[in-house]
């Protein structure tokens, strides 16, 4: 096979973007995807095969067949899960990876978020940390990913966010009822509500046309394409430039190295299920947290027998996602309008500066509800079966109002991806085998956030509600899946330096959630993909010809 | 044992079905026919009974009305494949205890019989019945594509739109709020 100079593995969030960013720089580029290319055709709008609601298999991958994972629970019992059960911790096996069918908040993190260790000190038994980076030194790639990737919205009502030179390129969506019967309530409650921000076209942009407000949003391809993940914007960029090969239904196997312990290029197996090897200068990858840190324990070799970039067993540590703190309302009148994407209104007031708790986290309202997703959101009290539960179905699928938000987790070294020594996948590869807890501070900041918000249902008149607080007895990743592969200056503590460069292996990246330190009280995908800017521009510069500068 | 019963019986129940549906619904389409494709007849009526208890007939059909048990004897050789066991155990189960307790199989059990049954179930079999709960709520609330939700019953029962309106300009849906 033809050399090129980078293989990209993983045409998601950041794989999309640094493929992109790549190419145009006029390096050649393979980028291999494991899932299909889905387009908008494949909304479908089925409430029980797509990303969110899997009853009936993921929507968007992967496949149930052939793609187990492993998880040892809290209490040390193990579970072999398939992808479309919940804890598989999945994302997506798609180009576009997650952003294909997320939700598309597009938050940039707060810039105490990169300080944690320095503003709160680490609660014993977590391994929090600082970032090696500041918001300062991302602030102009959170733009660059926000005007790249379109994003809509308004932080004007908030002070809480850190300092921005242009205002986001599109404004939010006209409010939804819901924002018009939160937004007085946070007034009152002296908190300081603005538009949630999202990859979300609220007119033309990009060449794309604005959202139609439907009722088929999180975990669905978005049937107008006005949803924007890296399938619709860097991606066709990435491949116009004439620079980069998209090669789909091809997974990886192993990133190879030669005598001196540099990468030469990416064994994977193709759509028919051969294997392949594609020389190359340099390898990113960009596989998700679990599945990274799976490939790098995947490549061993003399000179790293435990894995690439595993010299100090950090590889596959501090698996973090988002434990959710929130609670749902329900209301005497109609609450539901029918309007798509459904989340608003959102505070950060939260996030920060509460004494006693280590951070904390956004409150939002909540995405536009199918009826199979309320099931078990009913009030107080209502029977889980039965006529009662039928009724309170009828009576309240119109009248409530979700407000919850991802807690800034807790970092716990202990919660991490190992290689299962017996379960292999359809290729004959070991599969990810997760482990841990996550760290009980987590759940304290949650069940406060859950009071909050309760407290601000009841402020916009509820007339009851249900908190949603749990003590989850298994690490938490799933979409917002992150931390695995650190990135630090110590290579004895983290993975990867401040350019997402393996410490120890001058010519492999890791550019995804993986590097995360910490995971921000926010969805991460905006950061994730102004990470993946970051590292690109640092790579390009660092370019040159068929090597990297000395 | 379980007495077999003719197709006759079914027909006729299926005929009822359709007649009470359509009373409520003009819209309903017809039930379905034939064959199942893992039930049996008798495991089916069980099923229905079950069902029908989770999700019962008020202004708006019952689950088995609604084709609920379309949707879970098709998922049975499709995607709920690896739940066949739990389901023929689980429904035998059921059976053996309306017979010990009222003497008959469950189908034919007083109404307050079948809830007794059913909540016997979900003590005694806590996973069966579970599941059957999920692939009740699944079948009647989710996507009619999956036989499920006959002609969008529980969407319209809940009061959403069916048919989606679509394409809709953005300033048109301010709507009052109560004062």
């Amino acid at each position: 096979m033809k050399r090129v100079n980078a293989v990209v593995i993983g045409a998601g969030a950041a794989g999309g973007i640094v493929a992109k960013e790549l190419a145009v720089a006029g390096l050649s580029v393979v980028l291999l995807e494991r899932g299909p290319w889905y387009t908008a055709n494949d909304c479908r709008k089925d409430d029980l095969r797509n990303q969110r609601t899997t009853a009936l298999g993921n929507g968007f991958g992967p496949e149930d067949e052939g793609n187990p994972r492993v998880v040892v629970d809290g209490k040390g019992a193990e579970h072999t899960y398939l992808p479309s059960e919940g804890n598989y911790e999945n994302n997506a096996a798609c180009v576009g990876g997650g952003t294909l069918s997320y939700g598309a908040l597009a938050w940039r993190f707060l810039p105490q978020d990169f300080k944690m260790r320095t503003t709160y000190g680490a609660p014993a038994g977590s391994s929090l940390e600082d970032w090696p980076i500041s918001y300062d030194d991302i602030e102009p790639f959170y733009e660059k990913a926000e005007y790249e990737i379109g994003v809509s919205g308004d932080y004007l009502g908030t002070p809480f966010h850190g300092p921005r030179k242009r205002p986001l390129p599109m404004p939010p969506l006209p409010p939804n009822r819901e924002f018009e019967i939160l937004e007085p309530a946070a007034k009152r409650l002296g908190l300081h509500p603005f538009h949630t921000p999202m990859a979300r076209n609220s007119m033309p942009y990009n060449g794309r046309g604005p959202c139609m407000r439907c009722r088929w949003c999180v975990g669905f391809a978005c049937e107008v394409d006005a949803k924007n993940g890296t399938q619709n914007t860097v991606i066709p960029v990435a491949l116009a430039t004439g620079n980069c090969e998209l090669r789909t239904e091809c997974m990886a196997r192993e990133i190879l190295t030669d005598n001196r312990g540099r990468a030469r290029g990416v064994a994977y197996y193709d759509a028919r299920g051969h294997l392949q090897e594609q020389p190359c200068d340099l390898v990113v990858v960009s596989a998700c947290a679990i599945e990274s840190a799976r490939l790098l324990l995947n490549s061993k070799s003399q000179l790293f027998p435990n894995g690439l970039g595993n010299r100090y067993d950090q590889v596959g540590r501090n698996l973090q996602g988002h434990h959710y703190g929130g609670a749902i309302g329900f209301f005497d009148y109609d609450t539901y309008d029918d309007m798509g994407p459904g989340a608003s209104i959102a505070v950060s007031d939260y996030n920060h500066g509460t004494p006693g708790l280590c951070g904390g986290g956004v409150l939002a309202n909540g995405f536009i509800r199918l009826p199979i997703q309320m099931i078990d959101r009913m009030p107080p009290n209502t029977p889980r079966w039965g006529l009662g539960h039928k009724k309170a179905m009828r009576a309240f699928f119109k009248r409530n109002i979700q407000v919850f938000g991802p807690i800034q987790q807790i970092p716990s070294a202990d919660a991490r991806v190992t290689l299962d020594p017996t379960v292999r996948d359809k290729w004959g590869m070991p599969v990810a085998r997760i482990s841990g807890n996550v760290h009980p501070h987590t759940f304290e900041i949650g069940e406060v956030q859950a009071n909050r918000a309760e407290a601000w249902l009841k402020e916009a008149g509820a007339i009851s509600a249900i908190r949603i607080a749990g003590r989850p007895d298994s690490v938490s990743a799933g979409q917002h899946q992150a931390g695995t592969c650190r990135m630090g200056n110590d290579p004895r503590s983290s993975v990867v330096d401040r350019d997402c460069r393996v410490h120890d292996v001058d010519n492999v990246f890791v550019i995804d959630g993986s590097v995360h330190v910490t995971n921000g009280g926010f969805n991460p995908a905006l950061t994730i993909m102004a990470v993946a800017y970051m590292a690109s521009a640092s790579l390009v510069r660092n370019w040159k010809g068929t090597g990297f500068k000395a | 044992m379980k007495t077999k019963k003719g197709s006759l019986a079914r027909r006729d129940f299926m005929i009822a079905t359709v007649a009470a549906s359509t009373v409520l619904l003009p819209g309903c389409k017809s039930a379905r026919r034939g064959d199942w494709e893992f039930l049996s007849e008798e495991s089916a009526e069980t099923l229905k009974a079950i069902c029908d208890q989770i999700i019962p007939a008020d202004d708006f059909p019952s689950a088995s009305e609604a084709g609920v048990l379309d949707y879970i004897d098709r998922q049975l050789v499709r995607h709920y494949r690896r739940h066949q066991k739990t389901y023929l155990e689980g429904l035998e189960q059921a059976d053996r205890i309306s017979r010990k307790r009222f003497g008959s199989d469950l189908e034919r059990a007083s109404a307050e019989q079948k809830l007794a049954v059913v909540s016997a179930i979900e003590k005694e079999n806590a996973a069966f019945f579970e599941m059957v709960r999920r692939h009740t709520f699944e079948g009647f609330y989710g996507s009619p594509r999956h036989g499920g939700n006959r002609d969008a019953v529980s969407w319209r029962m809940v009061g959403i739109a069916e048919p989606p309106v679509l394409g809709r300009a953005q300033d048109v849906q301010k709507k009052e709020l109560p004062s």
